[in-house]
């Protein structure tokens, strides 16, 4: 079966700032290599710190960005050489849901007009068929029907993203690629807005490319999970595996850093030793080794400058 | 003993109280200023009705009667007569309908084409960007009244020629202001999934940037209206703004100057009451309107 979505040594840089004489041109690796490949009806994770290429990914699936090497695949196709059909088509497959709530809807559209935006730009509908659509989706992310003519400061960042999400399932698209969808929520809403996006691919057959850097939503909400430090896949395996038994260094610290489920649980402290994650930086960058092959192989967390209690040493930024 | 209010019924209260507070009973209304600038505005719409004589035509037989509390004064003639015995108060009132319809316009002009390019240039980017910004520092490193003289001499003064000349001045500091307004919109998340959505750039300049620089294209407006008024009253008062006979408050001034030396006072001081009034009303409710719409002006 063909991925629905996959990607082949995508990279992206970016120039970094010149100096003042026009010197020195440093390049930021924002995503530097990297492979993957969502299934029909899968959940792709991707996790890392601030900063590691998670967005700029997101970016680059959604055609926000052009990468500077390397190929994206949608159905089998690369997505560059895409004609006009094919990419309206693909349009119309990838939809998005980002972080902000309250950045993500314009204040001064009706959320009928919101929720059928997408759409009306893609297709030729009545627009009495548009507004049963529109309803339909509100219906879908358990909104009731009067919300359609509000404006989004009348709701709440929960229920914004309820309708961010109906807006982006309103062209049936295969692929959404949910950026952050929860981290800026509250944290009793975050579990429901999960499990409605879970209840929706299961009953709709959809593929998520799910960011966050909240490990335990992401192993809760993926079937595979890739792990990203500065740019490169460090680690990737099956989403249950992954979660209960890290291999990489990084990803014990990541996991480490995270909070607890339970304020008595103890976990190792786990400090990694180098320099500051700037992508721009490489030649500080943590002495880690590169990827791990998949699921297997010795364990590494010994591994040169590997998991180790070193105070004096750089701490991960909770996460 | 006091009396406590229980929470629920004070919160109740204060609610019930807010929603009743209707928007001229707002905090800082500026009352005064909005009743002085509809009263123009009033004048300006019924001067036909309102002028007791043709505000073109006078007679020399009854030149330079003083007001009407002065001596030689007389109650046909409230605020007196000019050098060639037109009445004051009627050409007060026509030149209202003067400054209002070149104010407004003007600052309308100027706000549209403002606007317009001040989007263009923050959100396309790139060369359009450069362009209209380089152009925008030339502008405002001219000094506006000089270059609005000089275009007035190559177009020649009529009342249509003044409105287009000082939108021409003016749109400049709508263009930055809106610029900077785009600049901090198109990074927002609704115009990137306006992009996933698969808008054009048009579409989404119209209708997802538009509708939200409005509001300071609205407080800009009002701050310009002063501007752009007393510029009027400047371009008309050096003889290069609307052309007699047509009463416009800064020509009066300019056809009174003369007679300020002999005692004439009535000539100059009442349209330029007039002026401040209306320029001060229009700024004072400019303040208010940028505190009020648009918190990032403030400082502006």
């Amino acid at each position: 079966m063909t991925a629905v979505l996959q990607a082949e040594d995508v990279t992206k840089y970016f120039a970094g700032r010149r100096g003042l004489f026009g010197g020195h041109r440093g390049v930021v690796r924002a995503v530097d290599g990297i492979s993957f490949a969502i299934d029909g009806g899968k959940t792709l994770g991707v996790v890392g710190e601030s900063g590691c290429g998670k967005t700029t990914t997101a970016k680059l699936v959604l055609g926000l960005e052009d990468p500077t090497g390397g190929t994206i695949l949608f159905e089998g196709r690369d997505l560059v050489a895409l004609d006009a059909a094919g990419r309206r088509n693909y349009r119309k497959s990838v939809q998005a849901v980002f972080q902000d709530p309250y950045a993500s809807l314009n204040p001064r559209m009706r959320i009928s007009a919101v929720i059928a935006e997408p759409l009306i730009t893609n297709e030729t509908v009545a627009p009495d068929a548009v507004r049963t659509r529109m309803l339909e989706m509100l219906d879908l992310v358990g909104l009731p029907a009067r919300s359609a003519d509000l404006f989004p400061h009348e709701f709440s960042g929960g229920q914004r993203q309820r309708i961010a999400i109906a807006r982006a399932l309103v062209l049936s698209p295969k692929l959404v690629v949910l950026d952050e969808p929860v981290s800026a929520l509250d944290v009793s809403i975050r579990a429901q807005i999960l499990n409605l996006l879970r209840e929706l691919q299961d009953r709709l057959g959809l593929s998520y490319l799910f960011i966050a850097h909240d490990l335990a939503a992401v192993a809760h909400m993926s079937h595979e999970i890739v792990v990203m430090y500065l740019g490169k896949i460090v680690e990737r395996g099956e989403a249950q595996a992954l979660a209960r038994e890290p291999l990489h260094p990084y990803t014990k610290a990541l996991f480490a850093a995270a909070l607890p489920s339970h304020p008595d649980e103890r976990r190792e402290d786990v400090v990694l030793q180098g320099g500051s994650a700037e992508p721009a930086q490489s030649a500080e960058r943590l002495s880690l080794p590169s990827a791990l092959p998949p699921r297997h192989g010795a364990l590494r967390q010994r591994g040169a400058g590997g998991a180790r209690r070193r105070r004096s040493h750089r701490r991960l930024p909770s996460l | 003993m006091t009396v406590i209010t229980p929470p629920e019924t004070a919160t109740l209260a204060a609610a019930t109280a807010s929603r009743s507070t209707a928007f001229w009973r707002l905090k800082g209304f500026p009352l005064i200023p909005v009743t002085i600038l509809l009263f123009i505005a009033f004048v300006a719409v019924f001067a036909d009705v309102l002028a007791p004589y043709d505000p073109q035509i006078g007679s020399l037989a009854r030149r330079f009667k003083p007001p009407v509390w002065q001596e030689g004064g007389s109650w046909a003639y409230l605020l007196g007569t000019d050098h060639v015995g037109r009445d004051v108060l009627s050409r007060l009132i026509f030149g209202a309908r003067v400054s209002m319809i070149v104010g407004l316009t003007a600052v309308l002009v100027a706000g549209v084409i403002g606007t317009l390019l001040g989007i263009l240039s923050g959100y396309l980017g790139g060369w359009a960007d450069q362009v209209v910004m380089r152009v925008t520092d030339t502008w405002l490193a001219l000094p506006a009244l000089t270059f609005a003289i000089f275009l007035a001499a190559i177009v020649g003064p009529s009342e249509l020629n003044i409105i287009l000349i000082l939108g021409l001045v003016y749109w400049t500091r709508y263009a930055r202001v809106i610029r900077g307004e785009v600049l901090s919109l198109k990074q927002r998340e609704f115009v990137r999934l306006a992009i996933v959505a698969g808008c054009s750039k048009r579409v989404i300049m119209w209708r997802h940037i538009l509708p939200n620089v409005i509001n300071s294209a609205i407080v800009l407006a009002t701050l310009m209206l002063g501007v752009v008024i007393v510029t009027e009253a400047s371009l008309s008062f050096l003889g290069v703004g609307v052309p007699p006979p047509k009463p416009a408050w800064g020509l009066m001034m300019a056809d009174g100057k003369k007679g300020l030396m002999v005692g004439y006072w009535w000539l100059t001081v009442f349209p330029g009451i007039c002026i401040m009034l209306m320029v001060l009303s229009a700024n004072l409710l400019g303040d208010w309107l940028r505190v009020k719409l648009d918190p990032q002006l403030r400082q502006l």
